[in-house]
C-alpha cells in the first residue's frame, strides 16, 4: 500500500496508462516524407502513428507542413523501409573514405548546370 | 458596442462569433486529445477558426466605423454574441467533438463558397481563405467519423450517439432571420437557407460511408443566433474573458 500522496498518484497514473494502452492497440508507424517549395526531391522529416494511409497523410499535414513551405507529402509504412545493419558499416561505407577521387572536385562546374 | 448600426457589421461579426466560440471549444483540447498528431491536428484547426474570426471582426469594426476585435472577442456579454447553439456544445468525448466539427464544416463550407462572391471589397478575400481552411476541417471530421462510425462496436455507438445528439442543432443554421435576409438581397452576404442541399449532400456521403444512420430532424433547438444560449456560453466566456477582464488591454 503506497504511504505519500505522490506515490499513490504514480500507481494511479500508471494503471490508467495501462488501461488505456490495453483498450487500444497501437496504431502503424509512418515515415514522413515533404518536398519543400523551394526543394528538388522529398526529404524524410520524421514519423508518426495512424490506423490508415489517408489518417497518416492528414496528421502529416498537420504536423509537418503548418509553416506553408510544402509542396507535396509522401507517407510510408515504417514497416517497409528496408535496412542496412549497423553492424556491417564498416564493410558497407568505409571503403569509400578513402577514395577522394570519387569526389567531383577535380573539375569546375560551369554556373550554367545549376543545381548539382 | 452592440447592436451593429450597419447590418453588414452585424452579420460578419454573427460569423466571427461563431468561429471564435467553437475554435475556443477546439482548443480546450489542447494536451487532452487521444494522441499526439490529432491534439496538433486539433490546434491547427482551432487556430484556423480563431484566424478566420479575426478576419471577420477586423472587417465588421470597419464597416461600422467603430470598435476592435479585442473588444468585440473578450469584453461583450453573453447576448452579445450571436453564434448557433450547436458551437457552444460541450466537447464530450472524441466522437462528440468531430461530429459537432463535422456539422459546423460541412456548413461553413459552402456558405464561405457563397459569401466570396460578396459585394464587398475585403470580404471575398476573407472568404476564400476560409473556404479552403473548411474544406480540409470537412475532410478531416469526415474521415475521422467514418473510421468511428465503421469501426469498432463502442466507437459505432458513440458516433451515432453524438450525430444523434447534435442533430436538434442543425436547423438553427439554415434558418434565415431578418438580418440574413437583408444582407443576401443586398448583395454582401449569403442566406443560410440557400446552403442545406450542399450540407445535407456532403453529410449522407459521410455517413453513408460510416454505415451510420441520419437523425430523423425534429423541430430543433434556436435561440443563440438572436442571443439566448444554453447553459454552456457562460462558462466558455468566464474562461475565455478572465485575462482580459483582470488585466484590462494586457498584451504579451
Amino acid at each position: 500500500m503506497p504511504q505519500n500522496t505522490g506515490e499513490r498518484q504514480s500507481v494511479l497514473l500508471n494503471g490508467l496508462f495501462e488501461e488505456a494502452h490495453m483498450a487500444e492497440p497501437p496504431s502503424p508507424l509512418w515515415e514522413v516524407f515533404i518536398r519543400p517549395r523551394n526543394g528538388l526531391a522529398h526529404r524524410h522529416v520524421g514519423s508518426l502513428h495512424a490506423h490508415d494511409a489517408e489518417m497518416a497523410l492528414q496528421a502529416a499535414r498537420d504536423v509537418y507542413t503548418r509553416r506553408g513551405e510544402t509542396l507535396s507529402i509522401w507517407v510510408v509504412p515504417s514497416s517497409a523501409v528496408i535496412a542496412s545493419d549497423p553492424g556491417e558499416k564498416d564493410m558497407m561505407f568505409e571503403p569509400t573514405a578513402t577514395k577522394i577521387y570519387r569526389h567531383p572536385t577535380f573539375y569546375e562546374v560551369p554556373d550554367e548546370v545549376g543545381h548539382m | 458596442m452592440q447592436p451593429f448600426s450597419d447590418p453588414r457589421a452585424a452579420w460578419l461579426a454573427r460569423l466571427g462569433d461563431a468561429t471564435l466560440i467553437l475554435g475556443h471549444r477546439l482548443s480546450e483540447w489542447l494536451s487532452r486529445a487521444p494522441t499526439l498528431e490529432e491534439d496538433i491536428a486539433m490546434a491547427n484547426l482551432s487556430l484556423d477558426l480563431i484566424g478566420q474570426t479575426r478576419a471577420f471582426y477586423v472587417r465588421a469594426c470597419e464597416l461600422e466605423g467603430a470598435g476592435d476585435e479585442t473588444t468585440l472577442a473578450f469584453r461583450r456579454a453573453e447576448p452579445d454574441y450571436r453564434n448557433p447553439l450547436l458551437v457552444e456544445q460541450p466537447n464530450g468525448n472524441f466522437a462528440d467533438t468531430i461530429a459537432r466539427h463535422l456539422l459546423f464544416s460541412a456548413y461553413a463550407a459552402p456558405l464561405y463558397e457563397r459569401l466570396a462572391a460578396s459585394n464587398d471589397v475585403e470580404t471575398p478575400g476573407i472568404a476564400t481563405r476560409s473556404s479552403r481552411e473548411m474544406a480540409y476541417h470537412l475532410r478531416h471530421a469526415g474521415e475521422w467519423m467514418i473510421r468511428l462510425g465503421d469501426g469498432t462496436a463502442e466507437s459505432r455507438d458513440k458516433a451515432q450517439a453524438a450525430l444523434d445528439d447534435l442533430w436538434p442543432y442543425v436547423p438553427e443554421l439554415f434558418e434565415a432571420d431578418d438580418l440574413d435576409r437583408e444582407v443576401a438581397a443586398s448583395g454582401f452576404g449569403v442566406d443560410p437557407s440557400t446552403l442545406r442541399d450542399d450540407f445535407d449532400a456532403a453529410i449522407d456521403e459521410t455517413i453513408a460511408r460510416a454505415t451510420l444512420r441520419k437523425p430523423a430532424e425534429g423541430r430543433g433547438q434556436r435561440g443563440g443566433k438572436s442571443g439566448q444560449h444554453s447553459e454552456y456560453l457562460g462558462h466558455i466566456l468566464a474562461s475565455m474573458q478572465f485575462l482580459q477582464r483582470a488585466y484590462p488591454d494586457a498584451r504579451w
